[in-house]
């Protein structure tokens, strides 16, 4: 079990075959990914990378079946091309794209909310089910399989926590990164709650960053509805405000989006926040062995019961 | 992006949203025909930096004559003005902005920006005009009133008012602030407008709103489609560092410490600041050289840093994914025989290749170049660098 995507997920790539699509296409296909076309309007019947393209989504779902895609197209277009999907069939939209302009996002959303549609970023490294499907740019060879769910507003640093947490022996289930920018398709409350009912994942990775509220309203559903331990990063806590730091929706308005109260908000709700990026790792491994040791504890008081029976 | 009053007032103009008459001048013994060609017998002479709490720190005057306009507008241009936004460092004023003088009955405040929690463009207003917002929400938050729009509808005449019930206004009031809001809401939309900030937005004893000041920040990722905003940029505005980043794709910010950071990534880019602080150091930049840095953004990288004289060592922390960490090893040697690098440089290159990456460090053999294990390791050893240890 993974959540969003697996192995049998097919995917078209909108973008399919400009250079960034060509590229990571190329990379997801070589994960094991089923990609089963592309669209490029104005290159329909083209064959590109051995696999059909198509001038519009509709046609390729038609085509292929596909049921997610992979969004490649430049800043200026990628809001259409998000809504071509929405509309043309697509259940889960992956959106790389960086640069947006907000108010076509804010429109693309909407219409994305009512539809039954996913929307994964935009501005963001992709969804990845270890050793499975690769829907994105993150490298693979990371991402080892294991017990670990993991959502982050940033790139590197989501393969950084990943690294941590390979290395400190556990694995990763799925790894998802939501994105940087103001206006995203998916918070982590939509993730938790996804993570909280796979059996397979046991503790959850949550990377956030300064600005806007999405970690305190994680914190909030955390204390309410999340059973498993939750590692939680703040990314920022230098950060000065008023400044914009990289992303588009990392920036401390007013007093308002510091890292200080974000990571109180999850302290309080009952999530393992660290200060240090470097203990990631570890403290999912320690809240991992303490639930096998808690699961220990009940099977042999289990067994214990079942001899006194 | 930033632009002056005197700029989102032209903006104003265009879109019929009420503004006084007013110039901008660069030249003091403009003043004077400035100012009679505005007509009246009170100006206000305005200093236009791209900062707030110009009044307090002396750049905002009022003129009761011809002489006065021209002996304040000496006076300001050119001026060093220090604000509570400017820093210590202040800002050099360039351009002043000679304005007609008005009747204030009562200063209001209004405000048009993005928020994030509900995703809507949100109207924000109060009878608390003049004075910070962000104090009047700390102090008295039911003197503020939002309203929220939603992008499929658009501003409605309900909107309107929303606003003016809730300030208290009369009727012909209330019809004077919808015609305000509306036009300000089609400029915010039209221009792709991030905030919009009218404080004080002023009633006047004829019972017209009129935009006393005006603040507009623009979404950069939208410029391309709006060549006239673009062409509103004053460079002289930005930090001049950030904007050399900029040019080279970098994302650049400077900060107060000591240590010196070149990361991949603005999420690691930010960790990597917080995690020598952690390890008690001081970071003296964020930047973030991107997914795809090489030998000529690593280069340019150093460069930016060490323009910092502050800085006492340099931390570069690469997590390579797509981009291999060999290449970036490889990088960084081309980039030091570019930029001299006279400061202890800590390397932690992690991810893909980075044990040919380290092996390429180790047989160059450059002095200050120390090589570290992890996240952790690289900060300890940039900290006690910093240090001189």
């Amino acid at each position: 079990m993974s959540i969003l995507i697996n192995k049998d997920s097919k995917v078209i790539v909108q973008g399919f075959t400009g250079k960034e699509g060509t590229f990571h296409a190329r990379q997801c296909i070589e994960y094991g990914t089923k990609i089963v076309g592309g669209v490029t309007p104005g290159k329909g019947e083209q064959i590109h990378l051995g696999l059909p393209v198509f001038n519009t989504v509709v046609q390729a779902v038609k085509a292929t079946g596909a049921t997610v895609s992979l969004i490649f197209v430049p800043s200026a277009f990628a809001a259409d091309a998000v809504m071509e999907a929405a509309n043309g069939g697509i259940k889960i939209i992956v959106c790389i794209t960086e640069g947006i302009p907000v108010k076509d996002m804010m429109i693309a959303k909407k219409l994305v909310q009512q539809r039954d549609v996913v929307l994964i970023g935009p501005n963001c490294p992709g969804i990845i089910t270890a050793e499975e499907a690769k829907i994105g740019i993150m490298p693979g060879f990371i991402f080892k399989k294991g017990n670990v769910g993991v959502i982050s507003k940033s790139g590197t640093l989501t393969y950084e926590a990943a690294n941590q947490v390979v290395q400190a022996g556990l694995g990763i289930t799925t790894a998802i990164g939501i994105g940087g920018d103001p206006i995203i398709g998916t918070s982590f409350i939509d993730l938790l709650t996804m993570f909280e009912a796979d059996p397979e994942t046991k503790a959850i990775v949550m990377i956030g960053e300064i600005g806007g509220d999405l970690e305190i309203q994680a914190a909030e559903f955390i204390q309410n509805n999340v059973t498993k331990p939750v590692i939680a990063f703040i990314a920022g806590q230098t950060a000065p405000k008023g400044k914009r730091m990289g992303h588009a929706g990392a920036i401390i308005a007013g007093s308002k989006g510091t890292a200080q109260e974000k990571m109180a908000a999850l302290k309080k709700a009952g999530a393992i926040v660290v200060e240090s990026p470097a203990l990631i790792g570890v403290k999912a491994s320690e809240a991992l062995a303490q639930i096998t040791d808690k699961d220990k504890e009940n099977e042999l008081e289990t067994s214990v019961m079942s001899s006194i029976r | 992006m930033n632009i002056h009053e005197f700029q989102a007032k032209e903006l104003f103009r265009k879109y019929q949203i009420p503004v006084l008459s007013g110039r901008m001048v660069t030249k003091a013994e403009d003043a004077r025909s400035v100012a009679k060609k505005i007509g009246g017998n009170v100006w206000v002479i305005k200093a236009q930096i791209h900062a707030g709490g110009r009044g307090k720190g002396g750049g905002v005057k009022l003129a009761r004559s011809l002489d006065e306009v021209e002996a304040i507008t000496t006076e300001i241009l050119g001026m060093n003005l220090i604000t509570h936004q400017t820093g210590a460092e202040g800002k050099i004023v360039r351009k002043v902005y000679i304005e007609a003088g008005a009747d204030i009955v009562r200063e209001y405040y209004l405000g048009l920006v993005l928020d994030r929690t509900t995703e809507k463009s949100v109207f924000i207003a109060s009878t608390e005009g003049g004075v910070e917002i962000e104090k009047v929400a700390a102090e008295a938050p039911e003197k503020i009133v939002k309203v929220g729009i939603d992008s499929l509808t658009g501003f409605q005449p309900h909107h309107a008012r929303m606003l003016g019930f809730q300030l208290g206004l009369d009727k012909a009031q209330l019809k004077s602030l919808g015609k305000f809001a509306a036009g300000l809401y089609k400029l915010y939309l039209e221009t792709d407008c991030s905030l919009a900030e009218i404080n004080p937005l002023i009633l006047t004893d004829s019972g017209e709103f009129i935009a006393l000041d005006a603040k507009m920040n623009f979404d950069d990722n939208a410029l391309f489609r709006h060549q006239d905003i673009l062409a509103m940029r004053d460079f002289d505005e930005e930090e001049p560092t950030e904007l050399e980043a900029g040019k080279y794709g970098l994302s650049y910010v400077k900060l107060d410490g000591n240590v010196g950071c070149m990361v991949n990534g603005a999420g690691l880019a930010m960790s990597t600041m917080d995690i020598i602080k952690h390890e008690g150091g001081e970071p003296a930049n964020f930047l973030d050289v991107g997914g795809g840095a090489n030998a000529e953004t690593v280069a340019k990288g150093f460069e930016l840093i060490l323009a910092d004289k502050n800085v006492k060592a340099i931390f570069v922390n690469i997590f390579g994914g797509i981009v291999r960490c060999d290449r970036i090893a490889n990088g960084i040697l081309e980039a030091t025989g570019k930029t001299k690098v006279d400061v202890p440089l800590i390397v932690r290159l992690d991810g893909t290749n980075a044990v040919e990456a380290a092996k390429i460090l180790r047989e160059a053999n450059i002095q200050n170049i120390i090589t570290a294990s992890d996240l952790a390791d690289g900060a300890r050893k940039a900290v006690a660098a910093a240090h001189g240890k």
